[in-house]
C-alpha cells in the first residue's frame, strides 16, 4: 500500500505548542428534534420531563465548572455560570412551561424554538464577541434537548490523540482536556472563541478557523498540529515529524527567552528603528497582540465585519468597530483597509466567475458601489478623530482607482464638513500594492499617496502566475525568486523616492528568513501575524542597517531562489542563532 | 416606576460575567426591572435576555424599575454599572 499523501492546512494559531499524534475525529451529535403533539392531559408529563433534563444538565455542568476551575482558575471558569444560571432563568422557563401547556407540543420542540430566538438575536450583533456568545447559548440548548432524549454524554476516549472537530464548546475543551489531549484542531472559530481562550489557559495547542479539516481527516491518521504558525499537517513522512519535533523544542526554548524582548523596541544595533505591528481582523485581538509586544497594527482586515452576514454593516456598526480599534491602538496606528472582498460574498451576483482572482475584488468592488465605500469611508473618518487612523485600497491595479477612490474619500469628507461631524482632516491614504501592474508604476502611485503596503501574498502569485493553493504548481510560489526581490527592491525605492514610507503586511514580512532581505531593502514597517513578533524583534535586534543593506545588495546577485534562501538562512544562523526557523 | 439612562463603561461590554453579576444582582430586589436598548426591550432578570443585549462599550441602555423597592434596586444597578461591574479593565 503507497502512503497517504502529505497534506498541509492553514487556519489561524490559536494556542501555542507542537504536537504529533493521531487524529481523533469529534463529530457531534446535533440532536434530531420532531415536532410532536402532545395531549393536554400529558402536558404536566411532559414538563417534568424538560425539568428531570434541566437538573441532569445542571449537574453535568457543575462537574465542568468544577473541573474548569480546578484547571484554569475560578475566573475564567466563569464562563460557565452563565450557562448554569440559563438552566435556572426562571423568565425563560416560565415561557417555555406556558407554550408546552398552551400550544400542545413535545419539550424539545418548544425548547428549540425558544432558546434558537435568544440565538438569532445574537448572531445579529455586530460585534464578533457577541456572536460568539450564541455557541454557547447552542451549547445549553443541546445539551438540554439531549437529556430530554436520555441520551448519553460523550466525553471519554483514547487518551494522547489530536481533537478535530467542526467547533468545540467551552465545555467539550474543558471535558476533552481530561483525556490527556495533545491539541485541537476546528473547522471554525477565531483567536478570541472560548475554545481558543480556554485551549490558551490549558496550555493544549490549538489551530482553528481550518474551515475544512474534517473533510481531509479520519480517526487515526497521523497529524502534526503547529499552534505558533496556524499549520497542520495530515500523514506526515518521518522526515516532516523529525522537522517538526526540533522546531518545537526550539519554540520551546526560544519562548522561554522571549519575556525580555516584549519591552524592547524593534531597533537595529546601530539604532535605526522599524516600525513592528500585526496583522489583526478584530478588535480583541488587540490584548493578544500587546501581550506578544507590539502595539501598532499593520493591517486591519474589515472583512470580520462581514462574517455570517447577507448585508454590509451599517455606517454606525461600522464606525463603533473602527473606533474600538483606533481607541485600543492609540497612541500608536492602524492601518485600516477598505473591504477587501470578491462581490459573490456579500452582494447577490448572477453568475459565478470563472477566474474570481482576476475578477471583480477589492477597489472594484468599491468603485463600481460607491454607496457602499462611502459608508466605509464616512465610518473610518468619524472613527479617526485621534488621528491614528490609515487607510488603504486593496487590488489596485491602475492610476486611474487610485484617484477614483481619492476623489470618494473627498466626498466622504465634505459630506462629514457640511454635517459638522470631526475627523482627521489629514488622514493618510495609501495604496496596497498586489498587482504587479501597482509595482511597476509604484513611483507615480506614490506621487498621489502617504504610503505604500507590500501585499505579498497576492504579489507573488499573480507575479509568478502561481495559484498556491494548487497542488501541481504550489512548489512555484517562492518568496526568494529574484522577480519577487527585484519586485520589492523596485517599490520600496520609488517610494522612499517620493518620501512616504512603505510597510509589508504579507506573510513574507513575518517570515524570519526574510527579515534581513527586508531591512536592507529599507522596508520602514513589519506587519506581522501576533505569533512571530519576538522572532522578528530579536532579528531586527541583532544585525546594524549597514550590514542588513550589505546582506540585501548581496541577495540580488543570486538567480536561483534556493541561493538566496541559503545564503539567507546562514546569515540569520550567524546574527540569531537562537532563531527556530521554519522549514 | 423610575428610569434611569446609563452609558456602558467597562471595556468588554454586558459580556458573558458582567451579565451574570446584574442578573444576580437584580434577583435581590423585588421590584421588575427592564433594560431597554434601541428599542429592544428586555427583562433583566433574566440571564439569558440580558445576554441578547450585546451591549458593546459606549452603548446606551435605559434601565425602568417597578416595585416597592424600586430606589434601592436602582441605585445598587446604577452603581454596579458605574464601577464597570467591578472587572479589570483587561
Amino acid at each position: 500500500m503507497s502512503p497517504s499523501p502529505e497534506i498541509t492546512l492553514h487556519g489561524i494559531a490559536a494556542a501555542p505548542g507542537i504536537v504529533t499524534g493521531k487524529v481523533f475525529v469529534y463529530t457531534k451529535n446535533v440532536p434530531h428534534i420532531e415536532e410532536k403533539t402532545v395531549p393536554p392531559e400529558d402536558a404536566e408529563k411532559e414538563i417534568e420531563r424538560l425539568q428531570n433534563a434541566v437538573a441532569r444538565s445542571e449537574k453535568e455542568l457543575q462537574k465542568i465548572l468544577s473541573f474548569a476551575e480546578q484547571k484554569i482558575g475560578n475566573n475564567k471558569a466563569k464562563i460557565f455560570d452563565a450557562q448554569i444560571m440559563i438552566l435556572s432563568d426562571k423568565i425563560l422557563l416560565d415561557s417555555i412551561y406556558k407554550r408546552i401547556k398552551k400550544e400542545h407540543k413535545n419539550a424539545e420542540f418548544i425548547v428549540h424554538g425558544e432558546i434558537t430566538k435568544y440565538q438569532q438575536l445574537m448572531l445579529n450583533s455586530a460585534d464578533e464577541y457577541m456572536r460568539e456568545r450564541a455557541h454557547d447559548v447552542e451549547d445549553v440548548k443541546n445539551r438540554i434537548i439531549r437529556n430530554i432524549q436520555e441520551q448519553k454524554l460523550i466525553s471519554r476516549f483514547e487518551g494522547g490523540s489530536i481533537v478535530v472537530s467542526q467547533s468545540l464548546t467551552p465545555a467539550d475543551t474543558i471535558l476533552f482536556s481530561r483525556n490527556e489531549i495533545l491539541g485541537y484542531a476546528t473547522d471554525m472559530g477565531g483567536v478570541t472563541s472560548h475554545a481558543a481562550l480556554l485551549s490558551r489557559s490549558l496550555k493544549i495547542p490549538a489551530v482553528v478557523g481550518l474551515k475544512d479539516v474534517t473533510a481531509h481527516v479520519h480517526t487515526g491518521d497521523g497529524m502534526i498540529l503547529d499552534g505558533y504558525s496556524g499549520v497542520i499537517i495530515v500523514n506526515p513522512s518521518e522526515e516532516t515529524i523529525l522537522r517538526y519535533k526540533r522546531r518545537g523544542r526550539e519554540m520551546a526554548r526560544f519562548e522561554h527567552g522571549l519575556s525580555e524582548l516584549k519591552e524592547l523596541p524593534a531597533q537595529t544595533i546601530d539604532g535605526k528603528l522599524i516600525e513592528l505591528s500585526s496583522n489583526i481582523e478584530f478588535a480583541d485581538e488587540i490584548r493578544f497582540t500587546k501581550a506578544q509586544g507590539s502595539h501598532g497594527v499593520g493591517l486591519y482586515r474589515a472583512e470580520g465585519l462581514l462574517m455570517g452576514r447577507d448585508a454590509f454593516p451599517s455606517e454606525e456598526e461600522q464606525y463603533k468597530e473602527y473606533k474600538a480599534i483606533a481607541e485600543r491602538v492609540f497612541p500608536s496606528k492602524v492601518i485600516m483597509r477598505t473591504f477587501d472582498i470578491g462581490g459573490d460574498k456579500v452582494v447577490a451576483q448572477s453568475y459565478a466567475e470563472e477566474n474570481p482572482f482576476l475578477g471583480w475584488r477589492g477597489i472594484r468592488v468599491a468603485l463600481d458601489r460607491p454607496e457602499t465605500f462611502l459608508t466605509q469611508m464616512r465610518a473610518m473618518l468619524r472613527a479617526s478623530t485621534k488621528k491614528n487612523i490609515w487607510v488603504m485600497f486593496p487590488m489596485v491595479s491602475s492610476l486611474r482607482e487610485v484617484r477614483k477612490a481619492k476623489e470618494l474619500v473627498e466626498k466622504a469628507k465634505s459630506s462629514l464638513r457640511a454635517e459638522k461631524i470631526p475627523f482627521d482632516e489629514h488622514l493618510k491614504i495609501g495604496v496596497m500594492i498586489e498587482v504587479p501592474s501597482a509595482a511597476v508604476l509604484a513611483g507615480d502611485i506614490a506621487k498621489e499617496v502617504d504610503f505604500l503596503s507590500i501585499g505579498t501574498n497576492d504579489l507573488i502569485q499573480y507575479l509568478l502566475a502561481v495559484d498556491r493553493g494548487n497542488d501541481i504548481v504550489s512548489q512555484l510560489y517562492q518568496e526568494f525568486e529574484p522577480a519577487v526581490i527585484l519586485t520589492i527592491r523596485h517599490i520600496i525605492k520609488e517610494a522612499h523616492k517620493n518620501k512616504i514610507p512603505v510597510s509589508m503586511c504579507g506573510e513574507m514580512a513575518g517570515d524570519p528568513i526574510a527579515t534581513l532581505l527586508l531591512l536592507g531593502l529599507g522596508l520602514d514597517e513589519f506587519s506581522v501575524i501576533p505569533s512571530v513578533l519576538p522572532e522578528i524583534k530579536k532579528i531586527i535586534r541583532s544585525v546594524t542597517l549597514r550590514e542588513a543593506q550589505k546582506i540585501a545588495a548581496k541577495a540580488l546577485t543570486f538567480s536561483v531562489h534556493e541561493e538566496v534562501k541559503e545564503f539567507l538562512v546562514n546569515n540569520v544562523k550567524r546574527l540569531a542563532p537562537d532563531i527556530p526557523l521554519p522549514g | 416606576m423610575i428610569e434611569k439612562e446609563i452609558v456602558i463603561k467597562n471595556r468588554a461590554g454586558l459580556h458573558t460575567r458582567p451579565a451574570a453579576t446584574l442578573v444576580k444582582m437584580a434577583a435581590k430586589y423585588k421590584a421588575e426591572f427592564y433594560i431597554v436598548k434601541d428599542g429592544l426591550e428586555i427583562n433583566a432578570k433574566s440571564i439569558i435576555g440580558v445576554m441578547t443585549l450585546a451591549a458593546e462599550q459606549g452603548s446606551k441602555l435605559l434601565l425602568r424599575f417597578d416595585g416597592e423597592d424600586e430606589q434601592e434596586a436602582c441605585a445598587a444597578i446604577v452603581g454596579l454599572f458605574e464601577r464597570g461591574f467591578d472587572e479589570s479593565l483587561v
